[in-house]
């Protein structure tokens, strides 16, 4: 499974991003071998419109999983449809942080409907 | 004769000047007034009569599963996020397009055609004998007020003078309704914010290529800085508006100068001898 953290920087040790469409990164990790990979995300400065096309970034890398912080209308009807699904991380830590805390169970997910 | 009545800053006093303007000169003649401020129209306050509406479309996406591969070319394309390719299916978001059609371009398979999508609607009226108004009027949370101030200045085309009402602002509405005029009206008022905005507002004439002249409103008698920009910049200053009262009062409720207070009328009539070639 390919889960997403919206962050900061790249890596696993940057900090997570709470915003979806306009985070700097997108670290992308297989949680079965471990591996990341961090994207940087071409939307920043995107006029708009950033929702639906962060959610197919995300869709080229085959996440099933987001974490992030908050996402807007536009993303949330692409997530669904593209089957992802949210889970909210709001209290800072790292990209790794946020991974273990979503393995343990301690994140809410955030309903798309 | 095509006057575009523009100004930068908000508040400085188009309207008033389109609808005083318009009023007094079809006194005589025929006049068709536009509204392409087409997000906050408001002509139609001072001049209130009953509208024949049209509405306004522009294509949007629609995809062709049986012919989509989900390759993701349109997604990729789209700058406005209006299509996104997820999983097993294309998603559009057809308030977000902006109607190029650069979808339908990239499709390697010709999955992506276009129907019309509602934006907004064109009113029509006929307060005076010799006045149309035609406002545009953009729908709530649409983007493309671009489209529908278009339509709205083709529905008076063929009149022979025509003033459009130009939104704030300096952006794509203020151009899409500078384009094709003869001349353009810059109104501003005696503040610094006013001059700014005049000062972005008439590089934009300028870059449209139509020659320009100022109306000074609400003017409290200290335009030094306004009067010499415009020497500077040989741009006439055509028109001078007192900060008054009497004038806010008449305005406020809905009324017109120049058919309210005496030689009002005269000034707009002066204004329009200005502005003709």
């Amino acid at each position: 499974m390919i889960v997403c953290i919206t962050a900061r920087a790249a890596g696993t040790d940057a900090p997570v991003e709470e915003r979806f469409g306009r985070a700097p990164y997108f670290v992308f990790v297989d949680t079965e071998t471990g591996k990341s990979e961090s994207v940087e995300n071409p939307l920043i400065n995107a006029a708009g419109g950033v929702g639906p096309r962060a959610v197919q970034v995300l869709a080229e890398h085959g996440a099933t999983v987001l974490i992030t912080g908050q996402v807007g209308g536009n993303a949330a009807k692409a997530l669904e449809a593209g089957g992802i699904r949210v889970y909210a991380c709001r209290g800072g830590g790292s990209a790794a942080d946020a991974l273990a805390a979503y393995t343990a169970g301690d994140l809410q997910p955030i309903s798309l409907a | 004769m095509k006057i575009a009545i523009a100004s930068g800053k908000g508040g400085t006093g188009k309207s008033t000047v389109a609808a005083n303007l318009a009023w007094a000169l079809a006194r005589s003649r025929d006049v068709a007034l536009v509204d392409c401020d087409v997000e906050e129209p408001n002509l139609h306050l001072f001049f209130p009569a009953a509208t024949t509406d049209v509405p306004v479309t522009t294509p949007v996406p629609v995809i062709d599963p049986a012919r989509c591969t989900l390759c993701g070319e349109c997604g990729k394309f789209c700058r406005f996020g209006a299509l996104a390719v997820v999983k097993d299916c294309v998603l559009t978001f057809p308030h977000l397009c902006h109607s190029c059609g650069g979808c339908t371009l990239v499709c390697p398979q010709g999955a992506v055609r276009e129907v019309p999508r509602t934006i907004g609607r064109i009113a029509c009226s006929r307060p005076l004998s010799r006045l149309v108004l035609i406002s545009g009027v953009l729908n709530e949370g649409e983007v493309q007020a671009p489209a529908v101030i278009r339509a709205a200045k083709a529905r008076a085309e063929g009149h022979p003078l025509v003033i459009y009402d130009a939104s704030p602002g300096i952006a794509c509405p203020v151009i899409e309704t500078l384009e094709g005029s003869d001349f353009c009206l810059l109104v501003t008022e005696s503040t610094p914010f006013g001059l700014h905005d005049l000062r972005l507002a008439a590089e934009v004439a300028e870059e449209v290529g139509i020659p320009a002249g100022v109306v000074i409103n609400r003017s409290d008698g200290e335009d030094a800085a306004t009067v010499a920009f415009c020497r500077e910049r040989g741009l006439p200053v055509l028109m001078t508006i007192p900060f008054s009262r009497e004038i806010a009062a008449v305005q406020n409720r809905g009324g017109l100068i120049a058919a309210l207070l005496p030689g009002w009328e005269e000034r707009f009539i002066d204004l329009f001898a200005g502005v003709s070639p």
